[in-house]
């Protein structure tokens, strides 16, 4: 098992080693065979893991590869956990990946960049497979920023657009106000049970029950809320939780496969996969659950919200993909960690599945992203548009898709939740079933449907990318469409979790859910009869009213625009959260930053204490050097006046 | 010890002799006189590795003692020795200095031997600091180096370097000079000059504050911490770049071996009493000088800033060990401060070093340190590019760098003294990420910015092979910093030991 968890490791390392350093001297071809390869090797000893967790119910590895130093009594190592759990999201990673791989091929054929495409995104699948095998704090916050600066490299990856170096900035910075957070969160782990190892943190929980940590005379916090919530900032900057959601939409200026990849399947999703991961923690702290429930519901809504008026094809799905992030957030705060990883794993097919989509859209379009000036593709790229159909039918959760089961018991969740907030999530997040719905179908029918909205130039050169640009598509539709029905039983009603998730009995809304869980095509009929929670009828009414609006009487779309021009105006600006950290935030702290530099340092210290010393004893010799004049007459004329005033005083 | 010769004294000796050599040929051509001070170095390198091979990690005694009578009248010695302490700083010396002298090969075409001969003499110099074990040796030493800084800052340096290296001679002379009261002061008081003694010279609360206070004119100029640290960005801006490096990666370090040699051992109440301003000026380091940091037009002048927030740490690992001994019995956070601020130091070597390699490559082409006059540097330069990044990467404290060891340990410590202090210790991680990337953002990506951009040719083997070496070591230590902490492991337990223990 060591030595497979370091092939698994190591292989896309390597892979991005060579085709990153050696890349012009092996070639282009030889890059992305040497990359691919690698993943593939990867994806392959993931998947005979889990294979082996399902069939043969191997047991939890975990291991310590090296220490990375020891102080004192606290040895910080480097090694793996390999579970259930992290089994699941390595061959997710691994999966999507290997696709993403091999579209590149197509997507990047002409781009001067090539191989350090391919080395970049293999050096992300090394970064995530250490983040999702680590089993101690330190290595998974380096998979932590090793995917962030991955992701900042890829967003700016065409370095001469000032948007996408402004936007790979945004990412990095945004992302590390979360990761203040999440370095506090393990310093407090560090302080109160003097250990880095998530086995012996588990092990040592008994403390943080009664420990109070004081703020300010009076304010007594207990110890394991804030720190769960210090670590859950963390998850809020990766998984893009509203406040801190701003860099996702911009980091849609990197290229489109690993918008699909990073951006989309899996590391925006390291959030949600961390408070899985540390679920022992985050069930001890219902302050914590309910904080966790509120920006989740907060997400998912009002993200939600801002992809109607999105005209960007790959915006369009960004805000998607914000609003399903905060879907999964729910999920955990209602500690449905399960039905979330679940959640998790079908929106990584489908949602890799529409950019990819999306991309191929792009390439045909030659570049052009706004919606506005598509319409009717479906007739020029047949294969793209089934795809992109069923991965929308699949997020939009139609009965027996894969979104449908993971969205479906993740509503139920929340509907069976008694913790606080959970109420509001409810409404939050049925309502965002309309609404993913309404913007979905908008976006399918604005690209493929209606009138043809392109000049002939563009028309001309329409055609269906190659197949390593279809492949992946065709491949990634059928786990997007099928998984669900067959996973949701043995993912969520099985214990397949039981080693890796822990939930209180009370909290335990799953097996709540659980038991009256009768198979899957029941689980699906249920869906039409189920008035209390109507989502399935939502999300019908979504996709009527996106029809109404956008093709049969688009009229209407602009009339309501006129009408709510305030309410839009807000939507365009995006809740002015870009306006805030702009000029408010950024500029501030440059304004702040010439204040100190100019009155303090420059005039207060240099030119006041420094130079006005220097000039101080200038001014100081300038006097004393006059009774120093040389001429013998002066001294001479000095010593009588001493004299005369010593025999005075005599 | 181990070996049958000194290698102290001859790690001392050879290069400062080598100077000589190097002088006395300046009549020659001016590729032997390079190769002849490179290989001085370089054997001066070599010839310091046994002391890391031989090295013992299991006392906290002295080693690699040599101990001659040197002045009988005043009890002064010729005492050399070095502990956890001192041995990585005198190796981050040895290492660096080869690489100083490669960097100036092209660019020093005015009076060459001088100008390496001073490099080799400062190496000397600081190496003496390091292993010194006699108060006024040390004090010799530390006095001394100034000299050679002065000269290649005055000599080789920018248009307006005679301020900076009037600024820079007085700021840290007149620090000194207060050391060198309490130095006598010690020496009245026990007889002896020697460092050890005045360990376990006892001394009343008042004494301690006063040497106390003496000391942290000295120590807090060179580190330099907030308010006294105006002369860096000055002294950076008009050094070659050799010059920065040793200021940025081994000068500033000697303020940091202060405290811990000196300080905290010598003064533990008065340090104790008195931890709350030093806590109080880091902090000022931290947030302060990366704001001033994120709003400056000069390369240098920045990364001289973003060297100052990074001492923060090293100061404030060093004097929040009080808080953490009140807190908790256990000595493990508190060492933990400690090798953090110690690993920060070496780390910081490496990186500001670097960082400052790369302002050089850029500035020996353009002859800007201007930020504006830059951008879109990574088309024409992208080897450059990938190590200027990566460096920029390991300054803004990357995971996977030796920039994340000391930060990291530094605010787990932190937090067990004060959750306050932890918490604005970490705003470091947004700052420093906004001030170094948006310098990234101006200087290498983007278009094209002007003709002379567009004219850049990329580094030449020499230069890769310099960054290569130096990013070597800030990944090894990133990923396995391991070797680096246990060599100091011992010596700063014995530290902790002792200054737990009241003077009064």
């Amino acid at each position: 098992m060591k030595i497979l968890s370091l092939i698994i490791v190591l292989s896309p390392l390597l892979a991005s080693i060579l085709s990153g350093f050696f890349g012009k001297s092996i070639g282009r071809s030889a890059s992305h065979l040497v990359t691919i390869t690698g993943v593939a090797i990867s994806f392959l000893a993931s998947f005979f893991i889990l294979s082996n967790f399902i069939f043969l119910d191997l047991s939890t590895y975990n291991e310590v590869i090296y220490t990375w130093a020891s102080i004192g009594d606290l040895d910080i190592e480097i090694g793996f956990l390999i579970d259930p759990l992290s089994s699941l999201m390595m061959v997710v990673v691994t999966f999507v990946s290997l696709m993403v791989h091999i579209y590149t091929i197509g997507y990047m054929k002409d781009d001067p960049g090539y191989q350090r495409f391919f080395s970049y995104i293999s050096l992300f699948t090394f970064s995530m497979l250490m983040l999702v095998m680590s089993n101690n704090f330190l290595q998974l916050f380096f998979g932590w920023e090793a995917v962030g600066v991955v992701s900042y490299l890829l967003i700016g990856f065409w370095f001469k657009k000032e948007s996408a170096i402004f936007a790979n900035m945004k990412a990095f910075l945004v992302n590390r106000v979360g990761d203040f957070g999440f370095i506090l969160g393990i310093a407090a782990l560090v302080v109160y049970t003097g250990s880095l190892d998530y086995a012996t943190i588990f092990n040592n929980l008994d403390n943080l029950n009664i420990l109070y940590i004081s703020f300010f005379d009076g304010m007594n916090v207990p110890v394991i809320t804030v720190i769960c919530i210090s670590l859950f900032i963390g998850a809020m900057g990766k998984s893009a939780q509203v406040p801190l959601h701003v860099w996702l939409p911009d980091s849609m200026e990197g290229p489109t496969p690993i918008s699909a990849l990073i951006h989309a399947a899996t590391m925006v999703t390291a959030g949600i996969f961390m408070v899985a991961r540390l679920s022992p923690l985050f069930e001890l702290s219902s302050t914590a659950l309910s904080f966790i429930i509120i920006i989740g519901a907060v997400t998912a809504f009002f993200t939600g919200l801002l992809g109607v008026i999105q005209n960007d094809i790959k915006r369009v799905v960004a805000y998607s993909t914000l609003s399903q992030l905060g879907y999964m957030t729910v999920a955990l705060g209602v500690s449905a960690y399960s039905a979330s990883i679940f959640h998790l794993t079908t929106h990584a097919f489908f949602k890799a599945l529409l950019f990819l989509a999306a991309g191929s859209v792009i390439i045909a379009m030659h570049h052009e992203q706004d919606i506005r000036k598509m319409g009717g593709l479906r007739r020029y790229l047949p294969i793209t548009y089934l795809t992109f159909l069923l991965g929308t039918l699949s997020l939009v959760g139609f009965p027996g898709f894969s979104g449908f089961f993971s969205k479906d018991i993740l509503i139920e969740s929340v509907h069976s939740s008694d913790l606080w907030g959970s109420n509001l999530a409810y409404f939050c997040v049925l309502i965002g079933v309309f609404i993913t719905s309404l913007y979905s179908f908008r976006l399918l029918l604005l690209v493929f449907h209606g009138a043809e909205k392109f000049d002939d130039n563009t028309k001309k050169h329409l055609k269906e990318p190659g197949f390593v640009v279809t492949m992946p598509l065709v491949i990634l539709s059928i786990p997007s469409v099928f998984l669900g029905w067959f996973i949701i039983e043995p993912l969520l009603f099985s214990e397949f979790f039981k080693d890796s998730i822990f939930v209180l009995p009370e909290n335990d809304v799953v097996s709540y859910i659980g038991s009256h869980f009768h198979g899957s095509l029941d689980f699906m009929l249920h869906s039409f009869t189920n008035f209390t929670s109507p989502a399935l009828y939502l999300m019908i009414l979504g996709a009527t009213l996106s029809w109404y609006l956008y093709i049969y009487n688009p009229s209407a779309s602009k009339k309501i625009m006129m009408k709510a021009k305030y309410f839009y105006s807000i939507l365009e600006n995006k809740y002015y959260f870009d306006w805030f950290n702009e000029n408010i935030l950024s500029k501030g702290a440059i304004i702040i930053g010439k204040k100190f530099y100019e009155k303090g340092d420059v005039l207060a210290i240099d030119k006041f204490i420094v130079n006005g010393s220097a000039f101080l004893v200038k001014a100081f010799s300038n006097i004393i050097k006059r009774i120093q004049t040389g001429y013998v007459y002066h001294y001479a004329f000095i010593m009588i006046i001493g004299l005369v005033f010593v025999l005075f005083l005599l | 010890m181990f070996l049958d010769y000194p290698i102290l004294s001859f790690i001392i000796w050879f290069p400062l002799l080598g100077a000589c050599l190097v002088l006395a040929t300046s009549k020659l051509r001016p590729i032997f006189i390079k190769l002849l001070a490179l290989s001085i170095s370089t054997i001066t390198f070599i010839a310091s590795i046994p002391l890391y091979l031989n090295f013992s990690l299991i006392t906290s005694e002295m080693q690699y003692i040599e101990k001659y009578s040197w002045i009988p009248s005043l009890n002064v010695y010729y005492y050399l020795g070095i502990d956890g302490i001192s041995l990585p700083l005198i190796l981050l010396t040895t290492f660096l200095t080869p690489f100083v002298i490669l960097s100036g090969w092209q660019v020093i075409k005015y009076k060459p031997s001088q100008y390496f001969a001073s490099f080799l003499i400062l190496e000397a110099l600081m190496i003496g600091v390091f292993s010194a074990l006699d108060g006024l040796l040390f004090y010799i030493f530390w006095e001394a180096m100034l000299i050679p800084m002065f000269i290649i800052i005055g000599v080789w340096g920018g248009d307006n370097r005679i301020y900076a290296t009037i600024k820079f001679f007085l700021y840290t002379f007149l620090g000194s000079v207060f050391m060198l009261i309490a130095l006598i002061y010690m020496y009245l008081k026990s007889g002896s000059y020697s460092i050890l003694d005045f360990h376990h010279l006892s001394l009343s609360f008042n004494e301690q504050i006063f040497i106390f206070l003496a000391f942290l004119f000295a120590f807090a100029v060179k580190v330099p911490m907030w308010p006294v640290h105006t002369w860096l960005p000055d002294a950076h801006v008009q050094a070659p770049t050799g010059g920065s490096v040793i200021l940025a990666a081994i000068l500033l370090k000697m303020g940091g071996y202060g405290f811990l040699r000196f300080s905290l051992p010598i003064t533990p109440d008065a340090s104790h009493s008195l931890d709350w301003l030093l806590i109080l000026l880091s902090m000022f380091a931290i947030i302060y000088i990366a704001l001033v940091a994120l709003v400056q037009k000069d390369m240098k002048k920045l990364i001289a800033y973003s060297s100052i927030t990074h001492m923060g740490f090293v100061t404030l690992g060093f004097f929040i060990v009080f808080m953490i001994m009140d807190n908790y019995s256990s000595s493990t956070a508190a060492l933990m401060s400690l090798q953090g601020a110690m690993v920060q130091m070496i780390s910081h070597g490496f990186i500001s070093g670097a960082l400052f390699l790369c302002v050089g490559v850029l500035y020996d082409r353009m002859h800007s340190r201007e930020i504006s006059s830059y951008g879109g540097v990574a088309n024409t330069m992208p080897k450059f590019a990938a190590f200027m990044l990566f460096f920029a990467l390991a300054n803004v404290g990357l995971p996977g760098t030796s920039g994340f060891v000391g930060e990291f340990l530094v605010i787990i410590a932190s937090y067990h003294a004060n959750f306050w202090i932890a918490f604005l210790a970490a705003t470091s991680l947004i700052f420093g990420a906004a001030y170094t990337l948006w310098l990234v953002k101006r200087v290498l990506f983007g278009e094209v910015a002007n003709e002379e951009v567009a004219s850049l040719e990329d580094i030449n083997p020499r230069e890769w092979f310099i960054l290569s070496a130096l990013a070597f070591l800030v990944l090894l230590f990133g990923i396995w910093p391991a070797p680096l902490v246990d060599i100091m492991e011992v010596t700063l337990l014995n530290l902790l030991d002792h200054i737990s223990i009241s003077k009064l």
